[in-house]
C-alpha cells in the first residue's frame, strides 16, 4: 500500500528498528548440544531466533537479550554472556 | 414525491437515498425518530444498510470510524449529551480523514436537563475538524445530507460532517419535503470508493503513533481539507441544483442586504423567522438585511466580510454562549472583520437559549436596537431573560 | 525450516522483529501465537495499550496484519463497526479480532465489549492480561491480583497493596451467553494455538483471556516469562479452561504446585507475609475447586 499523505497509516516494516542495540547480555548457542527441538524459536518474543537447517540462528540485529531461550532450552545449550560494549 | 414530514424523517430518507452501508444507532431526544425510521427502512428491506443497535453514542461514533476505515459509507445521528459523549472521537474521525456524515439535532446541554433548541452542543465541537452546516428547513436537512456525502468523499476533502437541525423546531415539525428519486440521487452521489481502505491481507496500521517529527503535518492536512471543503461546497451546490433542482447559496446566503443600513447574521431555523421580520420592516421603510450563515465550519470569513464590510452596524444572533466571552458566532465574525478598513460595529445578541422562543417581536427589537445606534457601552447582549430589559447588555464593554 | 518435524506450531509469522516490546514481553508472544493460529485473512483492532506502541512509530509497523488503532474504551465498538462494514461488502470470511489489554477490557472497555457480546458480534476478542495498566507505567486495574504492588497500590505506611480480588472476566463474558470463551497462557503455545483455531470455527463473539507476564510490571527477570506463565497454570492461579455454549471443559489439570512458587518469582508480591501467602493459597484452592465442580456439572449431559 502506498503511503497516505493525509491519515497516519503506517506501512513501512520495522526492519529498520535495530533493537539489538538494547542488549546488555547476549545469548550464545552451543549447537553441539542442540537437539533441534525448536523451543528457543517457539518462545522468542521478538522472532529473533531463526531456524536454519533445523538449528537456531540468532539475529543479533534484533535480539534484546531477554534470556528466555537460555531459560527454556531443555538441553541447556544457551549461555547468556555479558556483552562487551560494541 | 412530495411528503409532509419532520426534520428527523427527512434525515432518515436522506440516509436511505445515500445508500449508506453501516448505521450505528443510539436514541436520544429529539433524534429518536431518525433511528426509528431507519430501523423500519432496514426491517422492511427498503434500505440495505447494516444497523448496529449500539449501547452508547461513544460506541456509535467508534463503530462509524472503524466501518468507514474498512470502506463502508456510514451514517449516524445524535444530539446534545450524545454529541458531547462522542467528543474525543470526533477528533478521531477527522484525524483519520473519514467522510462520516451525521445528523445532529442541536439541543441544550444539561444541567438543567433540557431537550429544546440551543447551539452550545454544536459550537462546542467547532475545533474537531468536522464540517458543520446549519439547516433552515426540513428540505434543507434532506438535501444537505446528500450534499455532504458528495462533498466529504472528495479526495481533497475527506473530512466528516454534521448536518444540523434545531431540536423540535425542525426535528419534530412537519414541512413539505420533496424526496428525490433514487436514480437521480445515484446520478448525483456515486458509490464510496476511498483511496485507502483497511483490508485483510494488506499489512498496514491505521492510526499509528506519531512522534513530534511527523504529527504536525497531519493536522495541517485537516486544515487544508477544511479550506478546500469551502470551495468544493459551492461546486457541490451547483451540481445539486443541476441534478436535484435545489441549492442553498453555498456557505452563506444574503437576504435583502443590498442597500441595508444594518444586517443581522443568524443560523438555523430562526433564519426563516428573520426573513419574515426583514420583509415586514422593509415594507415599513426600515433598511434591514439578513445573512444566513449556513456553514459554520468551514467558517466563511471572506464571504461574510464581503457582505458586512460596507455596513455600519452588524448584529450576530447567537443561540449559544462561550461563558465570559460572548457567543461563538459573534467572536468569529468579529475576528473575521478585525483590522479591515471600515469594519462595522458588531453587536452580539444571545437569544433562544434552552429553547426559549425567538419570536418575530424579539427579532424586531433586535433590528431596532441595531438601527437605533450604540446600545450603551457593551457589545454583547442577552435577549429575553426574566426580570431584565428585553435586550440587556452584559460584557463586551467598549472604551469611550 | 521443516517445522512439522518437531512442533505443531505453524511456521507463518504475523509479527516482525524490530518492535518496541520490552525484553521478555509476554504480550509479544500473545500476538505472535494469535496470528500464527489465524493466518492473514484478519483485521485487528487495537486500542490504547502496550500493543499500540509495540509496532513502532509512524511510519514503521512490526505487524504484518491489517490493523486499526482505536480510542482506549472502544475496542468492542470498533470490532462491531468492522464486522458490519465487512458484511455489508460481502466479506464474511474475514476474521475480525479485537485485541486489548486488561485495563482496556475489564475497566474502560467493559461497556463496549459487553455491547458487542450482547449483540452477538461475529468476532474474536482477545484480552491480553498483564494485570495492570502497563503501557502507562504499572497502575492497578480491576485485573490486578489481590495483594499486588503497582504504582497506584504502592504499599507505603498504610499497606496499600491491591485490596480487591481480580475481576473474573471469563465469568462476566460467559454470562453474556457467548458461544465460546477460553483462557490461554503463553507458557503453553501449542494449546494457545489449538484454542484460537477452535475459537475461529465458532460464530458470534468469542472471548480469549490470555495470560501475559510482564517483566517490568511484575518485577521478574525477563528470562522467566515462560516459566511464570507455566507456573500460573500449574499452581491453579490461572486455570486453563474453555466454555463452549455454556459447557465447561478443563484444558489442563495442572500439577498443583504450591502458589508460593509462582509468587516468589515476582517482585510485585515480595512484601507478602507467610500468612498472606497461605491465605492466597487457600483462595486459589477454593476457586480451583469451584471450577472443577462447575466443569463436572456443566457438561453435555447437563444441557
Amino acid at each position: 500500500m502506498p503511503a497516505s499523505t493525509k491519515a497516519p497509516i503506517a506501512t513501512a516494516t520495522s526492519k529498520a528498528v535495530k533493537t539489538g542495540s538494547w542488549r546488555v547480555i547476549r545469548p550464545v548457542f552451543d549447537l553441539d548440544k542442540c537437539s533441534g527441538c525448536l523451543t528457543c524459536w517457539k518462545f522468542c518474543p521478538d522472532v529473533a531466533v531463526e531456524i536454519v537447517d533445523g538449528r537456531p540462528k540468532v539475529n543479533y540485529d534484533y535480539c534484546k537479550g531477554c534470556g528466555i531461550c537460555a531459560n527454556e532450552c531443555p538441553k541447556k545449550c544457551v549461555k547468556m554472556i555479558r556483552q562487551e560494549l560494541e | 414525491m412530495r411528503k409532509l414530514m419532520t426534520g428527523d424523517h427527512a434525515a432518515a430518507y436522506a440516509a436511505k437515498l445515500a445508500r449508506v452501508q453501516v448505521v450505528p444507532v443510539y436514541p436520544i431526544t429529539p433524534q429518536t425518530a431518525i433511528v426509528e425510521k431507519l430501523s423500519t427502512f432496514a426491517a422492511n428491506g427498503d434500505m440495505q444498510a447494516k444497523m448496529i443497535d449500539v449501547e452508547s453514542e461513544h460506541t456509535a461514533m467508534a463503530a462509524c470510524i472503524s466501518a468507514s476505515t474498512a470502506g463502508a459509507r456510514t451514517f449516524t445521528a445524535t444530539s446534545s449529551q450524545g454529541l458531547s459523549l462522542m467528543h474525543e472521537l470526533l477528533f478521531w474521525a477527522s484525524g483519520s480523514r473519514l467522510p462520516i456524515v451525521m445528523a445532529e439535532v442541536s439541543r441544550a446541554l444539561a444541567p438543567p436537563w433540557s431537550i429544546w433548541a440551543d447551539h452550545l452542543d454544536v459550537i462546542s465541537e467547532r475545533d474537531t475538524g468536522w464540517i458543520q452546516i446549519f439547516c433552515e428547513s426540513n428540505q434543507e436537512v434532506l438535501d444537505t445530507i446528500l450534499m455532504l456525502y458528495r462533498l466529504c468523499e472528495m479526495e481533497d476533502v475527506m473530512l466528516p460532517a454534521m448536518a444540523i437541525m434545531d431540536a423540535f423546531v425542525l426535528s419534530h415539525t412537519m414541512e413539505p419535503v420533496q424526496i428525490p428519486g433514487q436514480h437521480r440521487v445515484d446520478e448525483f452521489l456515486p458509490p464510496y470508493s476511498p483511496e485507502f481502505v483497511l483490508k485483510a491481507g494488506t499489512p498496514a496500521v491505521f492510526g499509528s503513533v506519531a512522534k513530534p517529527d511527523t504529527y504536525a503535518e497531519f493536522r495541517r492536512g485537516i486544515d487544508v481539507g477544511m479550506r478546500t471543503a469551502a470551495k468544493r461546497l459551492v461546486e457541490v451546490e451547483e451540481e445539486c441544483q443541476r441534478k436535484l433542482g435545489r441549492s442553498y447559496g453555498g456557505l452563506i446566503e444574503e437576504y435583502r442586504c443590498d442597500g441595508a443600513d444594518v444586517v443581522l447574521i443568524a443560523n438555523g431555523s430562526v433564519v426563516s423567522t428573520a426573513r419574515y421580520v426583514v420583509n415586514q420592516m422593509r415594507q415599513e421603510g426600515k433598511k434591514v438585511g439578513l445573512v444566513k450563515l449556513r456553514a459554520f465550519r468551514p467558517f466563511p470569513a471572506s464571504e461574510l466580510v464581503k457582505v458586512i464590510g460596507s455596513k455600519s452596524t452588524v448584529g450576530v444572533l447567537d443561540r449559544s454562549y462561550s461563558f465570559g466571552n460572548g457567543g461563538a458566532l459573534f467572536t468569529e465574525v468579529r475576528g473575521a472583520a478585525y483590522g479591515r478598513a471600515g469594519a462595522p460595529r458588531i453587536k452580539d445578541y444571545v437569544a433562544g437559549i434552552g429553547g426559549r422562543d425567538i419570536t418575530p417581536e424579539v427579532l424586531r427589537a433586535v433590528f431596532d436596537d441595531l438601527l437605533n445606534g450604540p446600545r450603551g457601552q457593551s457589545d454583547i447582549a442577552w435577549v429575553g431573560l426574566k426580570d431584565e430589559p428585553l435586550i440587556k447588555g452584559i460584557g463586551g464593554e467598549r472604551d469611550g | 525450516m521443516n517445522a512439522t518435524a518437531r512442533t505443531t506450531i505453524p511456521e507463518n509469522e504475523g509479527v516482525c522483529a524490530g518492535n518496541l516490546g520490552c525484553p521478555g514481553c509476554g504480550a509479544n508472544l500473545v500476538m505472535r501465537y494469535l496470528l500464527k493460529a489465524l493466518g492473514d485473512n484478519v483485521i485487528l483492532s487495537v486500542p490504547a495499550c502496550c500493543w499500540a506502541v509495540i509496532p513502532g512509530y509512524y511510519p514503521n509497523c512490526s505487524l504484518k496484519t491489517a490493523t486499526i488503532f482505536s480510542a482506549f474504551e472502544a475496542t468492542g465498538a470498533s470490532i462491531s463497526g468492522l464486522r458490519a462494514a465487512l458484511d455489508a461488502k460481502g466479506k464474511k470470511d474475514v476474521t475480525v479480532v479485537g485485541f486489548a489489554g486488561d485495563g482496556g477490557t475489564a475497566d474502560i472497555g467493559l461497556q463496549a465489549l459487553s455491547g458487542a457480546a450482547e449483540r452477538g458480534t461475529d468476532a474474536i476478542y482477545v484480552m491480553y492480561d498483564n494485570e495492570a495498566y502497563m503501557n502507562t507505567g504499572v497502575q492497578r486495574s480491576s485485573s490486578t491480583p489481590e495483594g499486588a504492588w503497582t504504582t497506584t497500590t504502592p504499599g507505603g505506611k498504610k499497606q496499600n497493596w491491591k485490596r480487591e480480588e481480580k475481576k473474573n472476566m471469563m465469568e462476566i463474558m460467559i454470562a453474556h451467553h457467548i458461544p465460546y470463551a477460553a483462557s490461554v497462557s503463553v507458557g503453553f503455545p501449542e494449546d494457545f494455538i489449538r484454542t484460537i483455531q477452535a475459537a475461529k470455527k465458532e460464530k458470534g463473539l468469542r472471548f480469549i483471556h490470555a495470560f501475559s507476564p510482564c517483566p517490568p510490571g511484575w518485577r521478574h527477570d525477563p528470562s522467566k516469562t515462560i516459566e511464570i506463565a507455566k507456573l500460573a497454570v500449574d499452581t491453579h492461579v490461572f486455570p486453563l479452561f474453555e466454555v463452549r455454549h455454556g459447557k465447561y471443559i478443563l484444558t489442563k489439570k495442572g500439577a498443583g504446585v504450591p502458589v508460593e512458587e509462582y509468587l516468589r518469582r515476582q517482585g510485585r508480591f515480595s512484601h507478602l507475609t507467610a500468612d498472606e501467602v497461605k491465605a492466597t493459597q487457600k483462595k486459589v484452592e477454593v476457586n480451583w475447586e469451584l471450577l472443577i465442580r462447575t466443569a463436572s456439572v456443566m457438561t453435555d449431559e447437563f444441557y
